[in-house]
């Protein structure tokens, strides 16, 4: 059964995360790279938190990746899945599943970039999936 | 150079409130720091350390220092989340084998219930300037369902069960039954803990602690002090704590920050955990316990499932008893922060003062162990060994 998608709090840019956000907007999800020790990471930040190299730049994720793990939380209205996702690129990071089936979750799962507008008005979407 | 051996605990006080409308938040830490001093048998003007965390009304510690009017040489706000209070027994003993002081006054309070707060289920925002918000508050991550996603991975990894996480629960039960201020004193069974309603997959109802207002203290003093006092000797051997985060998105949900914590304890202990007569296990949720017994190395990582079944952690029966006094999961989690209270019932044990029903006999090596924040975002992990001397 597919269930009323919940709405998302709009995510604060800051002159660390404007570039990322702006992405966005234009429907890209960016990863960290570190151009010093080569790692992706994520979230993106300023310092590379794996060699602590500030020669870091943005890099275009695939969108594409598999549940890593997850939970419906039932109590919410209406309830919705939360998910940590592994990028195909190596990182992973929490989303949201939307749009599926909230009963037959699965890790494993293949899943693909699916954009969900937030709630303020010139608010930046925020990077979620649906099941691919 | 280490702090085994160099302070003992020689108060402890569990607020006897599980819901405290008529109370101050100063006013919980007040009557929690006065019971742990006098349980020592010490006043409030021998007190020269004190230590507190983010549940401290004020800046950092200093409305606290100034309500309770306490006269200094050291301080420490070191906030870990419900871990910090067993962080600080550490740093108490740090501080008081350098000699910067010698009475180390520790208090935790907190008033969810009475404010009304949602505490599992709603999404905590720690100020939008910190880093991760923007990536994680908007999907709606709960402390609930980030410790579910936990259980969800080690389910997957190790086979785990909903009936081996709810023995956790049982064994918990079975010791609430005899405190007369447990908030859930019913002993209950596997069944009625995989039937209890869903809250976040695959956590049921009855996998998660309670919610509680009260506080406590505990008061760390120096060997020479420790000797001229009335109570059974409960001495430090040792202490570690370090942190566990995302790692750049290198994320591993299995274990946490105790596989780093507990061997750093046990080094400076020089003890090794089959020598642990009694075990306070960090219980916000079953699965909080369950790794953290791994991780501790109470038996192998993925095995806590076997180890945990058939009652293995009940006193009396079990193999290494936990959470005598009901723990958070049936006695009391107060301010949504249970280390405190984990060394409290540790030094019990140590003292022989628990229920006559749950005492551990021959209790002389125990072990207190927290774990603070999110287990499956950012998390403090804290480990303390004490002996009865």
């Amino acid at each position: 059964m597919t269930v009323k998608q919940r709405t998302f709090p709009s995510p604060l840019a800051d002159p660390d995360t404007e570039q990322f956000w702006s992405a966005a907007k234009q429907g890209k999800l960016m990863v960290g790279n570190c151009n010093s020790c080569g790692e992706k990471f994520y979230y993106p930040r300023s310092i590379c938190p794996h060699c602590g190299d500030q020669n870091v730049t943005l890099v275009e994720s695939s969108g594409k990746g598999v549940i890593y793990s997850w939970s419906v939380l039932r109590r919410a209205d209406p309830p919705f899945a939360i998910a940590y996702v592994t990028l195909n690129e190596g990182p992973t990071m929490m989303t949201n599943i939307i749009e599926c089936d909230l009963d037959s979750l699965a890790i494993g799962q293949r899943v693909k970039l699916k954009f969900s507008e937030t709630e303020e008005a010139d608010g930046p979407p925020v990077p979620t999936f649906v099941l691919d | 150079m280490s702090i085994n051996g160099k302070a003992y605990v020689a108060g402890v006080y569990e607020h006897p409130t599980r819901k405290a409308t008529d109370k101050s938040l100063a006013q919980l830490h007040a009557e929690s720091a006065l019971g742990a001093l006098k349980d020592a048998g010490l006043t409030k003007d021998d007190v020269d350390g004190y230590f507190c965390a983010g549940d401290a009304p004020g800046l950092g510690p200093l409305s606290l220092v100034d309500y309770m009017g306490l006269k200094l040489k050291h301080l420490d706000a070191t906030e870990t989340g419900g871990s910090s209070y067993v962080l600080h027994v550490g740093h108490a003993a740090e501080a008081i084998a350098m000699g910067k002081c010698s009475v180390a006054l520790i208090t935790l309070a907190g008033r969810p219930r009475a404010e009304g707060m949602a505490t599992g289920t709603a999404p905590r925002n720690y100020g939008s300037s910190a880093p991760d918000v923007a990536f994680e508050f908007p999907f709606g991550p709960t402390v609930v369902n980030m410790y579910a996603m936990c259980a969800q991975r080690h389910m997957y990894e190790y086979g785990t069960t909903s009936e081996q996480l709810a023995w956790i629960k049982v064994a918990a039960s079975h010791h609430a039954q005899y405190n007369e201020h447990a908030m859930l004193k019913n002993v209950v069974t596997v069944d009625e803990v995989v039937n209890s309603p869903m809250i976040a997959d695959p956590l049921h109802r009855l996998d998660c602690c309670v919610i509680s207002d009260g506080g406590g203290a505990i008061i760390v003093t120096s060997p020479e002090i420790a000797k001229t006092l009335k109570r059974p000797l409960v001495k430090v051997i040792g202490a570690g704590e370090a942190p566990k985060h995302q790692m750049g998105g290198k994320i591993d949900l299995t274990y946490s920050g105790a596989v780093w914590s507990g061997p750093m304890a046990f080094e400076e202990a020089h003890v090794k955990p089959t020598d642990i007569k009694y075990a306070s296990i960090y219980d916000s949720f079953t699965i909080t316990v369950l790794m953290q017994l791994e991780d501790l190395g109470f038996c192998e990582k993925g095995k806590g499932g076997a180890f945990v079944s058939d009652g293995n952690l009940i006193a009396g029966t079990g193999k290494l008893p936990f959470n005598t006094d009901g723990g958070g999961l049936c006695n009391n989690h107060p301010a949504n922060r249970g280390g405190l209270t984990k060394v409290i019932e540790a030094v019990r044990q140590l003292r022989g003062e628990a229920h006559p029903n749950v005492q551990v006999q021959n209790c002389d090596l125990a072990l207190a162990h927290g774990t603070g924040g999110s287990l499956g975002t950012r998390h403090g992990s804290a480990t303390v060994i004490m002996e009865r001397e």
